[in-house]
């Protein structure tokens, strides 16, 4: 295998990765961000917070995962991303924090206050991660000022662009979405007739905030369609995530939730490519050189490390699958509240 | 204050409170693999009843102990970039399966753990408790790898970084990186098993996890020596406090054999360190101080109560108790590590670590003559010891890691032919090969301001003392309801609950009636 070869297919690990990751926490961060305005009684969050309870711990765990990843196979990349968004990743940390504890300590005491406590720490965690995750999204898509070294030049404000803001927002929307598709999946009763109208109303925003991000991306960040004209099999991708899209409302309206929940599934990973897309064959773009940006061939690790990460996932990803598929099945259907729940 | 030292405080500090919660997880998940095979086996319910209590603990553990975990994997790229392109490599790799061998085995089967005893059949069940136990053993192994590879490196080679570039002649070709005039350079694997079973990982692993079981067996004891002495939950108490009791005397005494031949390592890679811990300054025989004050700048011990040669004993096993033992005096200024740290934690260690041993000891004793319930000063030892413990596991890492100072990667030393000495340059003092190592002063992100290191210092500080103050609140509830789900206790408990809140309500209406009848 040639040395480009292997960095071509670790950037792919790291793809499959980020999709994994954001369609698993991305339904959990969805639960949390419409959380406190689905659930009306005591019992209804508590079933809105069962329903992840027992998933999202492994679902994060795909992102510790994509980190490690990163960190051993491009630890250029990890070192440049990572200390330029110092103060978002600071705080995106501090929201997997709070979503942690919210959903382990509310059902820990009865009072009202406690619980509203941790409800609306709850919902601003999960709101907030899925805004840092868009925000650095949208912000690596336009580059970052950075030295030869790769480490980042600019401030904070540097990079809140109107785009990378925009990014930020769209996230919040899309797993929104997501998260109230799952739930509609999840549960019964009066909770999911709300959750009907919460589905189709989070999907009008996504499709707004779709639109507007994709003409921005089209028309402002140039490297949003760079590989386009070269390879023009791409435009594949584009055109299965709008029937995705399209999808969506036609099995929200026939009442077939898992139908539109894939379909959400293939939007997000249609969306995680495009990013990808857009980037390669950077990880991180230097928008003052273009000689200055991370990329995948001048931040990899040595042949025989990126060897050794193959055998590691050959090895572990079965694993990981199969006790995934375990869990998930053991946890399927509605759920239901008994002495074991949060 | 600079970057650097930011960097270093948010780091200690984010580590020293993550690391209150992985002991607790590997010492109880593997009493509760425990507990769930008795269970299993005679189906008697008080160890069902007991596998019940410690699971809810150690699910809200785990929680905090996941949360806390993301943030010092993040770390070494927001604050410590530098480090990160240097080490990558290797480091990254330990990591990276970290999460794939461990922390998904342990999560998911968590899950199954946590809320799925009634999904799941029995068999099932007893199943993923082991793997819950083992998976956060995997990720103690791994983490101890990527760390025990800092201090002891191995397995690798330090090379120039190759980037594709053009070359004179105008073809593509891989060449070294040259970054104002400074070629980079970086550690890259050459040999895996040799970097993952470098010379002090097995060593400094069984010291952690004997740690964790010491940690988890202390936490067992302090909770049922509390029920003991308030006379509550009876079966359950005495069942985990004789348990616990043979588990910590053994995790203790495995402590102190492994702790002698793993400083016996120490000296042989990082002879600095040992000095430090030591407070031996002087090259030549060795002094085991037993009290006293490290005074820097003097080069000595003061209020010094010392064993003559002891150091040089518990170095060499020697019985002589004269054999040279290399001292600070063999290194630049420059290469020292802190005195006062290494040396007081490291006393706070090992001094915790004899008083464990001593008090399981004790414990042991009256037990077996069935006193143990009388001796109500010695139960409420038990029950505060449990800090204590921690206390020595945290200042066993303190020494560990501020002792590895002034670096992050350990430049290797080399011994003369005899081994009573280091190859030392003209001037006397011993050179360490810069380009085989890293200094801490030149691994931090110089992309992060002083302001943005401060705030997140300040954020990290309040968001971990708040969360720290919620754990104790919510265990020491869990602790107060206690393992035995009575039903008529639990009602007559929630209408009194209820009842309070009436009345409460009912004060508050009429306060209110009262304020208002005031105000006009």
């Amino acid at each position: 295998m040639s040395p480009e070869t292997l960095c071509i297919i670790w950037f792919i690990i790291l793809i499959v990765l980020l999709i994994g990751y954001a369609i698993l926490d991305g339904f959990d961060l969805g639960v949390g961000i419409i959380h406190p305005f689905v659930a009306k009684t005591d019992r209804e969050r508590r079933l809105v917070m069962n329903s992840i309870g027992p998933l999202w711990d492994g679902n994060e765990v795909w992102l510790v995962t994509f980190g490690g990843a990163l960190f051993a196979m491009f630890p250029n990349a990890y070192a440049s991303i990572f200390s330029a968004f110092y103060i978002p990743f600071v705080l995106l940390l501090f929201a997997l924090i709070f979503r942690a504890v919210s959903l382990e300590f509310r059902s820990k005491r009865k009072s009202p206050f406690w619980r509203n406590f941790w409800d609306i720490l709850f919902f601003f965690g999960s709101t907030l991660a899925a805004f840092l995750f868009g925000v650095a999204v949208g912000a690596v898509m336009q580059g970052l000022e950075l030295s030869e070294l790769g480490d980042y030049q600019g401030t904070l404000f540097d990079m809140l662009s109107g785009f990378s803001i925009a990014v930020g927002f769209f996230t919040v929307a899309l797993l929104a979405m997501h998260g109230a598709i799952y739930l509609y999946l999840k549960t019964e009763g009066e909770l999911q007739q709300r959750l009907f109208t919460w589905m189709k109303g989070t999907y009008y925003l996504y499709l707004t905030l779709f639109v507007l991000v994709t003409l921005w991306s089209i028309f402002f960040v140039p490297a949003s369609l760079q590989h386009f004209g070269d390879y023009p099999i791409l435009w594949l991708v584009p055109i299965l995530n709008i029937i995705a899209i399209t999808n969506i409302p036609r099995a929200i309206a026939k009442h077939k939730p898992m139908y539109a929940f894939l379909s959400s599934c293939c939007t997000i990973s249609a969306l995680v490519f495009l990013f990808s897309a857009a980037l390669f064959p950077d990880l991180l773009p230097a928008s003052n050189n273009a000689d200055f940006s991370v990329t995948i061939y001048n931040a990899a690790s040595s042949t025989l490390t990126q060897k050794i990460g193959l055998i590691i996932v050959a090895i572990g990803m079965p694993m990981v699958l199969s006790y995934t598929i375990l869990v998930y099945w053991t946890f399927r259907g509605k759920v239901q509240l008994d002495e074991g729940s949060y | 204050m600079d970057v650097v030292l930011l960097s270093r405080l948010q780091f200690a500090f984010t580590i020293m409170f993550h690391y209150i919660f992985p002991p607790l997880t590997i010492g109880l998940g593997v009493i509760l693999a425990y507990l769930e095979t008795r269970f299993y086996l005679t189906k008697k319910p008080v160890f069902a009843l007991a596998s019940q209590f410690w699971t809810k603990i150690f699910v809200l553990n785990f929680a905090i102990g996941v949360s806390t975990g993301i943030v010092m994997e993040f770390q070494f790229g927001t604050n410590w970039a530098t480090y990160s392109r240097f080490v990558g490599d290797v480091f990254g790799s330990a990591l990276a399966a970290e999460g794939i061998f461990a922390f998904f085995l342990e999560s998911g089967f968590l899950a199954i753990v946590a809320f799925g005893r009634k999904k799941v059949s029995a068999g099932l069940y007893l199943f993923s408790m082991y793997m819950v136990a083992l998976g956060s053993i995997f990720s103690s192994i791994w983490i101890v790898v990527a760390n025990s590879w800092q201090q002891t490196p191995a397995g690798h080679h330090i090379v120039d970084i190759l980037r594709p570039g053009t070359a004179p002649d105008g073809s593509l070709e891989m060449m070294p990186w040259i970054v104002d005039g400074v070629v980079q350079r970086r550690a890259e694997i050459v040999d895996f098993m040799t970097m993952v079973l470098n010379p002090s990982t097995v060593q400094r692993l069984s010291h952690v996890l004997l740690g964790c079981a010491a940690v988890g067996g202390f936490f067992v004891l302090s909770i049922s020596a509390y029920y003991i002495l308030k006379d509550k939950h009876h079966e359950f108490a005495r069942h985990s406090f004789n348990g616990a009791l043979l588990f910590s005397l053994a995790a203790s005494l495995g402590l102190g054999i492994n702790g002698h031949t793993q400083a016996q390592n120490v000296y042989r890679y990082q002879p600095a360190k040992l000095a430090a811990f030591e407070g031996h300054f002087e090259t030549g025989t060795a002094d085991l101080n037993l009290i006293g004050w490290p005074n820097a700048r003097e080069e000595r011990i003061d209020f010094d109560i010392s064993i003559p040669g002891g150091l040089s004993f518990m170095v060499f096993d020697d019985f002589t108790f004269s054999k040279q033992v290399v001292g600070l005096d063999r290194f630049r200024p420059e290469d020292r590590p802190p005195l006062i740290i290494p040396f007081l934690s490291w006393r706070v260690m090992v001094g915790l670590g004899g008083l464990m041993i001593g008090l399981c000891s004790l414990g042991l004793f009256y037990n077996t003559k069935k006193q143990l319930a009388e001796k109500r000063f010695l139960l409420w030892t038990f029950v505060f010891a449990i800090g204590f413990v921690m206390i020595a596991n945290q200042s066993g890492w303190v020494a560990a890691e501020v002792g590895r100072q002034p670096w992050t990667v350990h430049p290797p030393v080399v011994w003369n032919e005899s081994g009573n000495d280091l190859v030392v340059a003209a001037d006397g003092l011993y050179q360490y090969d810069e380009s085989l190592g890293l200094r801490t002063s030149n691994s931090f992100s110089t992309a992060v301001s002083v302001e943005e290191a401060k705030t997140s210092l300040i954020l990290f500080s309040i968001l971990y003392l708040a969360l720290l103050a919620v754990w104790i609140m919510v265990l020491d509830r869990k602790i107060r309801i206690g393992p035995e789900p009575l039903p008529e206790v639990s009602a007559s408990e929630g209408s009194g609950v209820a009842a309070a809140a009436a009345a409460r309500q009912h004060a508050r209406l009429s306060d209110k009636e009262q304020d208002k009848g005031g105000a006009s």
